[in-house]
């Protein structure tokens, strides 16, 4: 039997372009559909969840056929095992949270045992025990994507559809809900498609990465892999770097600082304590990445690694070079200016240090 | 004092039964014009308003050649029902749905436009089929909209006098509602009966107006 997997066909005119997509994505994690605003990322969720239909289009998840024009299927919205957050939480505000949280579950899954564990599960997971009997007009911006999730959730679906669940909130709401996203992607067993323009968004909760311009694929693959190709496009070069994953192996909360392990050496942070062995993934910016030939000593950059390069990519007419870099395994990308490249004559296959400043390292 | 209150339950008969008779209709009609676009939309939302705006006799006038005697929609009433409709109580009902539909079709599309279509495709992807959306989400989201537009078509219908004198006629006892029954005491110069009859007029028109407008949502302050 094939792996779980998603597969979209679409072809379909929308205005300005056409969206013209041939995908198949990972049937479990997070996958971000990430471009600038209207490259048709939500349109692409729109006609997955069949909220829009494209003539000749074609979509299955993770073995069951949603559509198939050429077979004359179409399954509609309501039979579909899938929940969609909406980027404004669409609660309905006749109905109290509780209500709302019901909706889904009572008309897609018998009530079962099994059934009310998820249900309290999901109601702690969201923290939404406090909010059962309250109205959704008066939720604010960040608990009503909490509802939303969960009702989505509730409904049993086999697939996550999220369009944007952040871009209606402020700096502050947004980090309010960050973490119960985090715990959701830990624990959720069902393959996600999270529609975002947000980059910070897309280093935090993304496995798997999808670059959408015009209605067409950029680039799509595994998140760390697709960062540190040399060849993304433009609106995605500044926002992202090279995304890391490892475990805390040393705390120091007299200097807030943290060493993190992962397979390529040890890296520093600013962080506050976490507890030893704890996962977490971090974020380095290509053009917070300087080289040098030899180590320098006396420095007060705190992160010093050897590596070898394995690719440069003259940009032109910028006066900037993305180079791409083996750090015991893992690939880092460095933007450095294409004078420092003639001065150092760097090339292909030579050995350098990677200087990264702890407090470039973001968490 | 019999007659007055005899002819206030008669107009309230009547306007109750205008109302009840164009309400599942006037949904119909007016979530379709809220929601779809098909062909010839235009040409029904002209003619669903047409009694809006056309003198309420020539109203009249065209209900009773098409259900009069010789009408084809009275020839099938008659023969094919049994009913017959024209100078009888059934025909003020009749005038009395045609002249309020407009109004309520009105109110009751305005009260579908106010509800978020992204509530009802939410709807959709929790589970629930068209139906079960319209019955769990979009009507009760309209609900106070649908009843003020009742109430106002309720109020339309009491006082409805063009087209129900054309095709129910003035016979005492029988057809006389309120409007009808001022003009009948006025032309008989019977002004104290006439006057009884305007102040029960007032009063039920102030009634339902009051009610209708504390139904309908406040736009001035969103």
């Amino acid at each position: 039997m094939s792996p779980p997997a998603i597969h979209v066909r679409f072809r379909r005119p929308v205005p300005g372009f056409t969206l013209d997509v041939d995908l198949t994505l990972p049937g479990r994690g997070v996958t971000a559909l990430f471009g600038p605003s209207g490259s048709g990322k939500t349109t692409l969720l729109r006609l997955l969840a069949g909220l829009e239909r494209a003539p000749g289009g074609y979509s299955e998840v993770n073995g069951e056929v949603w559509q198939d024009d050429a077979r004359r299927l179409f399954v509609p919205v309501h039979r579909r095992a899938l929940g969609y957050v909406f980027q404004d939480a669409a609660l309905f505000p006749h109905l109290s949270v509780a209500q709302n949280l019901a909706y889904g579950q009572k008309r897609r899954r018998p009530v079962t045992p099994s059934s009310q564990a998820d249900h309290s599960a999901v109601i702690e997971l969201l923290g939404l025990r406090p909010l059962l009997n309250r109205r959704p007009p008066t939720l604010s911006g960040g608990e009503r994507q909490r509802v939303a999730i969960g009702r989505a959730l509730l409904a049993g679906p086999r697939l996550l559809l999220m369009d944007e669940p952040l871009a209606s909130l402020d700096h502050t709401r947004k980090r309010e809900i960050l973490p119960y996203l985090d715990r959701l992607h830990a624990s959720l067993e069902i393959p996600v498609l999270y529609v975002t323009h947000s980059p910070d968004e897309v280093t935090r909760l993304a496995d798997h990465l999808v670059l959408l311009d015009a209605g067409r694929v950029v680039i799509d693959g595994p998140l760390a892999a697709t960062l540190s190709r040399l060849d993304l496009p433009g609106f995605a070069t500044d926002d992202f770097g090279t995304v890391i994953e490892g475990n805390v192996l040393a705390c120091d909360p007299a200097h807030r600082l943290l060493t993190l392990r992962f397979t390529g050496g040890d890296l520093r942070l600013i962080h506050e304590p976490a507890p030893l062995g704890r996962s977490l993934r971090v974020q380095v910016l290509a053009r917070d990445v300087s080289l040098t030939l030899k180590p320098p000593s006396d420095t007060s950059i705190l992160n010093i690694l050897p590596a070898r390069i394995t690719a440069i990519n003259l940009l032109a007419d910028t006066g900037h070079v993305r180079v791409g870099l083996d750090v015991g395994g893992t690939a880092f990308t460095a933007r450095i200016t294409r004078y420092s490249h003639d001065h150092l004559a760097l090339r292909p296959g030579m050995g350098v240090h990677i200087q990264i400043k702890a407090v470039s390292v973001l968490a | 004092m019999a007659d007055l209150l005899h002819v206030t339950l008669f107009t309230l008969g009547v306007a109750l039964l205008g109302t009840a008779l164009i309400v599942p209709a006037g949904v119909a009609l007016a979530w379709l014009l809220a929601r779809r676009s098909w062909p010839g939309k235009a040409v029904v939302e002209t003619l669903v308003a047409l009694p809006l705006v056309l003198p309420p006799v020539a109203t009249g006038l065209i209900l009773l050649k098409l259900f009069g005697r010789h009408g084809p929609l009275g020839h099938f009433f008659e023969h094919t029902l049994g009913i017959d409709i024209i100078f009888t109580w059934r025909a003020a009902v009749l005038a009395a749905a045609v002249m309020s539909f407009p109004l309520f079709v009105r109110t009751a599309r305005v009260a579908f436009e106010e509800v978020d279509p992204r509530l009802e495709q939410a709807a959709r992807t929790l589970g629930a089929g068209p139906w079960d959306s319209f019955f769990s989400v979009t009507l009760p989201l309209a609900l106070r909209g649908l009843v003020a537009g009742g109430v106002l078509a309720f109020a339309r219908a009491l006082g409805e006098f063009g087209a129900t004198i054309m095709i129910a006629g003035l016979i005492p006892g029988k057809t006389i509602t309120l409007a009808l029954g001022i003009y009948h005491h006025v032309q008989l110069g019977r002004d104290a009966q006439a006057a009884g009859l305007l102040t029960i007029s007032i009063a039920l028109a102030f009634a339902a107006l009051w009610i209708s407008e504390r139904l309908l949502p406040r736009r001035t302050s969103a």
